[in-house]
């Protein structure tokens, strides 16, 4: 099990897809036996999961988008977050 | 970003995530756990290719976004590899659920170039004399052969073992031939006891002790294939204490079509007295919606007690409807698994029957080979 750093660069799960879903107007990620609907902040995370950036650039990207955003509670989440879907493959860091 | 980051919101109104297509019921293996109908010849008159493509666009209407391509053997369908271009092109996420006999190398090939996602393949235990006479015809070697190429052509795979009396006891060795096999995901699926599997009931239902073995097995290989493989593991719900949420609901977040287009809330929904529906006859979202066999048992109106003063009836939904029908001819009675209904000891008799000392001398009833 990898553990996530600032200068990890995460991505979508090697089966993982991620896109638009006309019932919500939202996002969801696809894999094997697997359907999770996103939220607005999920997809605004995920979007920038592109195996480029680090995860101390998308912190960065968030703080700056989100207004009345601490880093250090943005940081927090994003990589409980990120865990998170690690843990059930659907993304990979 | 006050919010806790979190992927899992609630949507409030039904809505079908998951469409289980059973493409054919024809099937060459026999297996004695199958869920299928026992009638299988009612439903030989199947959906042609532009049926089911219809069938698919209507899904992907209401929301579907999973496409489980089933049956029987759905490799069985000729024109396989066109229906998962059609549930491709509408951006579903394609599932072969197969046992893998007919597997061959140009038909993987084929259904790769069409957009299939994933293959999940049964296997019925680690070795081929009990998984061949599980299956009631030789396959194991060629299964594990299916599951290699799986892999060879990137696909994801998962090996889905049903677990019963006579195979449970080999768990460990089953779970190592799955990570052999470099499985991605393995469902060690205690048999539910629908359809054929209904009929071997007393020579499939584990006793206590095998479950408690296989449990502590299962949990040391979960823990030990961490990242590397998923392992789902699903208990008899007879040894519960409280009945599984069956589906997500009635006819809140699954649907299924049956090989001659009976659209149902669940895989096994067609045992109950109520009216049919055909995508023969009407659009799947009429039927989703307004057709009394959906609407039947939605929400929790229809509840009696225990359920319907229970503090758990939002957590458990009064388990399965089929099983409470199968068990109490009442298909809106409190599902028998739970330890609070009052026909509880029709669950607790079978219990103890698998828990008598001594083998379960009951011969099994092999499904019908129907092809």
């Amino acid at each position: 099990m990898r553990e996530i750093h600032g200068d990890t660069r995460p991505r979508l799960g090697q089966y993982v897809r991620m896109r638009p879903d006309r019932a919500t107007g939202g996002y969801v990620l696809l894999g094997p036996e697997t359907v999770v609907v996103l939220n607005q902040t999920g997809h605004a995370v995920l979007r920038l999961c592109d195996g480029e950036r680090t995860v101390d650039e998308i912190v960065a990207s968030l703080v700056a988008g989100f207004e009345d955003a601490d880093e250090p509670t943005v940081r927090g989440q994003v990589h409980d977050y990120l865990t998170r879907l690690a843990d059930r493959n659907l993304v990979a860091l | 970003m006050t919010d806790t980051v979190t992927g899992t919101p609630q949507p409030a109104a039904p809505r079908p995530f998951g469409l289980l297509a059973e493409l054919t019921y024809r099937c060459p293996l026999a297996c004695a756990y199958c869920s299928n109908p026992i009638e299988l010849a009612r439903y030989d008159d199947e959906l042609d290719t532009a049926e089911w493509q219809r069938v698919f666009t209507e899904a992907a209407d209401l929301g579907v976004l999973q496409c489980h391509l089933s049956g029987g053997e759905p490799l069985l369908r000729r024109d396989l590899p066109e229906l998962v271009r059609t549930a491709n092109e509408l951006g579903m996420y394609t599932n072969l659920v197969t046992s893998a006999i007919g597997l061959s190398r140009s038909r993987a090939a084929g259904l790769r170039d069409a957009g299939l996602d994933h293959v999940q393949v049964s296997v019925q235990a680690d070795e081929p004399a009990t998984s061949d006479r599980i299956a009631g015809i030789r396959s194991f070697e060629r299964k594990v052969a299916a599951c290699r190429l799986v892999r060879e052509l990137g696909w994801p795979l998962t090996v889905n073992v049903v677990l019963h009396r006579q195979n449970i006891d080999r768990v460990a060795a089953i779970l190592d031939l799955v990570e052999e096999l470099q499985a991605d995901r393995v469902e060690l699926a205690n048999t539910q006891y629908y359809g054929w599997a209904w009929k071997n009931r007393t020579a499939l239902l584990p006793s206590r002790e095998q479950l408690d073995r296989a449990e502590e097995v299962v949990t040391a290989a979960r823990e030990r294939l961490r990242g590397r493989m998923e392992v789902v593991h699903v208990l008899p719900d007879y040894y519960s204490r409280y009945p599984k949420p069956c589906m997500g609901g009635w006819a809140e977040r699954q649907l299924t079509v049956a090989p001659d287009g009976d659209a149902l809330p669940c895989p096994a929904a067609q045992t109950l007295p109520l009216p049919r529906a055909s995508v023969r006859e009407a659009s799947l979202a009429a039927i989703w919606t307004e057709h009394p066999l959906f609407t039947a048992y939605r929400g929790d109106s229809w509840m009696q007690d225990p359920c319907r003063t229970c503090d758990r009836k939002d957590l458990d939904l009064g388990g399965c409807r089929c099983q409470a029908f199968q068990l109490t001819g009442d298909a809106a009675a409190t599902d028998p698994v739970c330890h609070l209904s009052p026909a509880h000891d029709l669950v607790e008799a079978a219990v103890e029957t698998a828990n008598r000392p001594g083998p379960v001398d009951v011969e099994l009833v092999p499904r019908l080979r129907h092809l």
